[in-house]
């Protein structure tokens, strides 16, 4: 038999050794309901994930979309070298455009500007699942500044919202603060492998 | 309403005047209390060493010693917990459905003391009277398995003349566990010292718990080091009442005829 | 590794050890109790993330066929591993059908378990571990003592010379004039990683959560070193164990929020990578997926126990034991130490073979604690008497039965009926006029020694000495009359 029968035969013995009924399950809680993407988060909710972006130590800049150009420029202004996704939709004069550049080449640029897909305001999370203005996954890795735009419409408010609003097919990239290790005797050190810092820019109208 | 006292074992043959001031107590309270002489041991030690089968017996002793009360109260949230949680899985073992069905009707109605005295007869203020620096170890069983929550902590607030102090770290365990305190000794004797050094930094005369074992755990520590430190049953403190004895202490604490 | 009591005599006398294990425990478990007090329903969530699972396990052989047809239906290869040595030779052939000699590696509980590491090195392929903790205990040629922080033995001081003794043997050295500020020994571990994650073309990863429905791969991690290995290289296994799946990817919900707060105590970690097979453009365009059984449909047969297999690996309830607590991860001889080690271990090995493992189920007091804060309502106390009774059924049909199990037996006979009890307790207390050794200034004797056995508890601990007059006794004198004593 092969290694997967076996596993699957493994189971079903230990599953049904008599065809014993499992114990009856109770139904579970209703999922609490999932405002409609074109559901605006209220203020609150939107101060809540600035707040929360914060606490775990990313920097965040809220602004008008009037200024965000401005915005996103002071931020990389001292960078040595700043990298885009295609389809980012903002003019950054000097930035790299990424195309298909190597993981050297990425090790190499200081800066990375990007849009997100989703911010969670309870855990002060931003998704990224890669498509437009995302970049691929490596963009938002090597670069040790990742500047990530996110629309205030794009907040949501927890964990169950922003699963229903994402696709599983794409490969996301769940971001809450900079990269961080406590494994030498618990003290907490950001920035281990990923980007040493993190800025969000939520952006209004 | 019939209520009966369970001794527990160590109660019986090692810490009598705990079982003697639960029954002061209830008395006092108004109870009258029978004390089946039938009743030996929850048969914890043999459930939580592993050996189920030696288990049985003990459980078929419990229910037809215990069989018809209205409540059986206990001295020990540790042996309340055993009837309440494991005296179903040994009958379920023994295969034997009557067995079974009498445990059902059993094991609900066993209560630890301070379960007895509040949700039973209503009572926080017992009407005791203890003036001395007491601290209290909630002891894992009846924390986590009775859910007594702080029961015992209102109970022993409402005592006259009592100076209760909060113990640091109070809910974790004592490192007693039964059979644990002799095959895992030195863990057993690392998690006791560190309990006894938070027993000490209360500046406490006396340690109250409602369980025996914990206190002959913790006690054999504080012993051990001359901490000066007495160790006392809840239902010991809540029995005392100022026309009882001077302070309480020599009264409760009970063997001295033994040795002297 | 000698049995868990042997173990823990050494343990319990290594000063830094202890202070090192008090300081992380007492940390994490004031973090994680403050972000479990920010939700609301904090028991509701455990209890439909228990739920979850326990259906899931129920037809787990339907969701892994599922989970199979969807990850290949994106592109990944699916293997199945009856045991360490069968993922353990996939993992190698994959390597070497590339001619790689290098793997890059995710911190992983299941590849742990298999000693991939090991197996790989037998067969000239090097794995590097990339976790900080992970690459210290590399380095320092050591073992895990935490699942979530597994260098928690050791202290900065013995980190710096780690790194400084050992990096450039296996890389990029460490800088000159190391010091043993964590923010510079993680620079350093940042440097030396980055060369091996820019030229390593394989990486081994673990998963969080497999989900059945498409395909889904989760990790959770807070460094990135994760992310550079699941993006990085040109091909990706990963070693997935079979009570991994979740059936759908909304089903992430609860787990991604119970999972963060247990663990490291943060409301979410810093990186969650997903993936679904291969993302054309995007990282490795070759990807396999092993699914391990090793020991779990063992457990799964197990009636009440098999809801261990829905431990999502939080350490949580290590943080809070008092056993652990106080001798370490290493004391339990596996890499899943503390209370769920003492039950996982014993249910994927089985008892009644090896002492070690025989000893597990009783490495602790029963305090209930870990039960307490498991995120997936474990009932791990539970679980530790159930094992107590598979370990002594297991020897039952011993030829020379254990001191124990006579003892457990006479002690049986003795309190079986009250006549006895009360013949063994005139005796006890007819000895007790024997121990005079009252101490002075208690106002009850104690006893100060006894022989074996009762030396286990007379080596520390007193013992009052017996009273003349059971309580039984006492009762049958003047109890029933109104109870002057």
């Amino acid at each position: 038999m092969s290694a997967r029968e076996e596993v699957l035969a493994a189971v079903r013995s230990a599953l049904h050794p008599a065809a014993s009924s499992p114990a009856p399950v109770a139904s579970p809680p209703p999922v609490p309901s999932v405002p409609g993407p074109d559901q605006a988060p209220g203020e609150e909710v939107v101060a809540l994930f600035a707040g929360r972006v914060a606490d775990y130590r990313a920097e965040v800049t809220r602004c008008g979309a009037a200024e965000l150009a401005e915005v996103v420029s002071s931020i990389v202004a001292d960078a040595h070298g700043v990298v885009v996704p295609p389809g980012l939709d903002l003019e950054l004069p000097g930035a790299t455009l990424d195309d298909d550049l190597t993981a050297a080449q990425l090790d190499g640029i200081e800066a990375v500007v990007t849009r997100a897909s989703i911010g969670i305001a309870v855990t002060g999370t931003v998704v990224l699942d890669h498509g437009r203005g995302q970049g691929r996954r490596s963009v938002t890795l090597l670069p040790d500044l990742h500047v990530c735009i996110v629309d205030e419409r794009q907040v949501v408010s927890d964990v169950g919202d922003a699963l229903a609003r994402l696709d599983p097919r794409r490969p996301q990239t769940w971001v809450s603060g900079p990269s961080a290790t406590s494994d030498i005797e618990l003290s907490r050190v950001e920035g281990v492998h990923g980007p040493r810092r993190l800025h969000v820019v939520l952006v209004g109208d | 309403m019939r209520v009966a006292v369970m001794s527990t074992c160590i109660g019986d043959a090692m810490f009598p005047e705990a079982v003697k001031a639960t029954v002061r107590l209830l008395r006092r309270l108004g109870v009258t209390v029978e004390v089946p002489q039938a009743q030996t041991c929850c048969g914890q030690p043999m459930v939580n060493t592993g050996y189920l089968d030696e288990a049985v017996p003990l459980v078929r002793t419990f229910v037809s010693a215990f069989e018809g009360f209205d409540h059986v109260v206990v001295p020990s949230g540790s042996c309340a917990g055993s009837v309440r949680h494991q005296h179903g899985l040994v009958a379920a073992r023994s295969g034997d459905a009557a067995l079974a069905d009498a445990v059902r009707q059993t094991s609900p109605r066993v209560l630890e003391l301070s379960e007895f005295l509040v949700d039973v007869l209503g009572v926080v203020d017992v009407g005791a009277w203890f003036p001395h620096r007491v601290t209290y170890h909630p002891t894992c069983h009846s924390l986590r398995m009775l859910r007594v929550g702080d029961r015992p902590t209102r109970l022993l607030s409402a005592v006259g003349g009592i100076d209760l102090v909060p113990l640091p770290r109070a809910e974790e365990c004592c490192g007693f566990g039964g059979t644990f305190a002799v095959k895992n000794a030195d863990t057993s004797v690392a998690m006791g010292a560190d309990k006894a050094a938070h027993v000490r930094s209360t500046g406490a005369e006396v340690l109250v718990t409602s369980d025996s074992s914990c206190l002959m755990h913790v006690g054999g520590l504080l012993s051990r080091g001359h901490a000066g430190i007495r160790t006392m049953h809840l239902a010991e403190v809540l029995a005392h009442t100022p026309d009882e004895g001077a302070d309480g202490l020599d009264a409760a604490d009970g063997t001295t005829s033994v040795a002297r | 590794m000698p049995p868990f009591p042997t173990a823990a005599r050494a343990a319990l006398g290594d000063a830094q050890l202890r202070r090192n294990l008090a300081h992380a425990t007492g940390t994490i478990r004031a973090k994680r109790a403050a972000v479990i007090d920010e939700l609301e329903d904090w028991e509701g969530l455990r209890q439909r993330a228990a739920r979850t699972k326990d259906e899931t396990l129920a037809h787990l052989d339907e969701h892994l066929l599922t989970l199979e047809a969807s990850l290949t239906a994106r592109g990944a290869t699916v293997h199945w591993a009856r045991d360490a040595a069968d993922a353990c030779r996939v993992v190698a052939d994959v390597a070497r059908a590339h001619g790689i000699r290098d793997v890059v590696k995710v911190k992983s509980m299941a590849t742990q378990e298999i000693q991939l590491n090991e197996t790989l090195a037998e067969q000239g392929i090097s794995a590097w571990e990339t976790d900080l903790a992970e690459l210290i205990v590399q380095l320092g040629d050591d073992l895990p003592s935490h699942i979530l922080v597994p260098a928690i033995h050791r202290n900065r001081t013995e980190i710096r010379d780690i790194f400084r003794d050992r990096m450039g043997a296996v890389g990029r050295a460490a800088p000159d004039g190391l010091t043993d500020d964590p923010a510079v020994l993680a620079g350093a571990a940042r440097l030396h990683l980055r060369e091996k994650f820019l030229s390593t073309r394989m990486a081994v990863s673990g998963a969080n959560f497999a989900v059945a429905d498409t395909g889904t791969l989760v990790v959770v991690e807070s460094e990135g070193n994760g992310r550079m290995c699941l993006t990085l290289p040109e091909v990706l296994v990963s070693v997935v164990g079979i009570e991994k799946v979740v059936p759908t990817w909304s089903d992430l919900e609860s787990f991604l929020t119970l999972l963060p707060r247990s663990s490291t105590g943060e409301r979410m970690n810093p990186y969650t990578s997903t993936w679904s097979g291969v993302a054309p453009g995007d990282g490795p365009q070759e990807v396999h997926v092993v699914l391990l059984d090793n020991g779990r449909t063992k457990a799964l047969a197990d009636d009440f126990a098999r809801q261990a297999l829905r431990c999502i690996r939080c350490s949580a309830c290590l943080n809070v034991c008092p056993v652990y607590e106080r001798v370490g991860g290493h004391t339990y001889g596996s890499v899943y130490p503390g209370p769920i080690g003492a039950i996982l271990n014993p249910l994927l090995k089985g008892v009644g073979q090896d002492p070690a493992t025989d000893a597990l189920p009783y490495a602790s007091t029963l305090c209930g604690a870990c039960g307490d804060v498991c995120p997936v309502a474990i009932d791990i106390p539970g679980i530790l008497v159930h094992l107590r009774g598979k370990v002594v059924d297991a020897h039952r049909g011993d030829g020379l039965p254990k001191a124990e199990a006579v003892a457990m037996k006479a002690a049986a006979w003795g309190l079986g009926s009250a006549a006895r009890l009360g013949l063994g307790e005139r005796l006890l207390g007819a000895a007790a006029g024997l121990w005079r050794g009252s101490r002075a200034g208690t106002t009850r004797p104690v006893i100060t020694r006894l022989p074996w056995p009762g030396s286990h508890w007379t080596r520390a601990r007193d013992l009052p000495v017996p009273p003349r007059e059971s309580f039984r006794a006492w009762w049958r004198r003047t109890g029933r009359d109104g109870g002057a004593s």
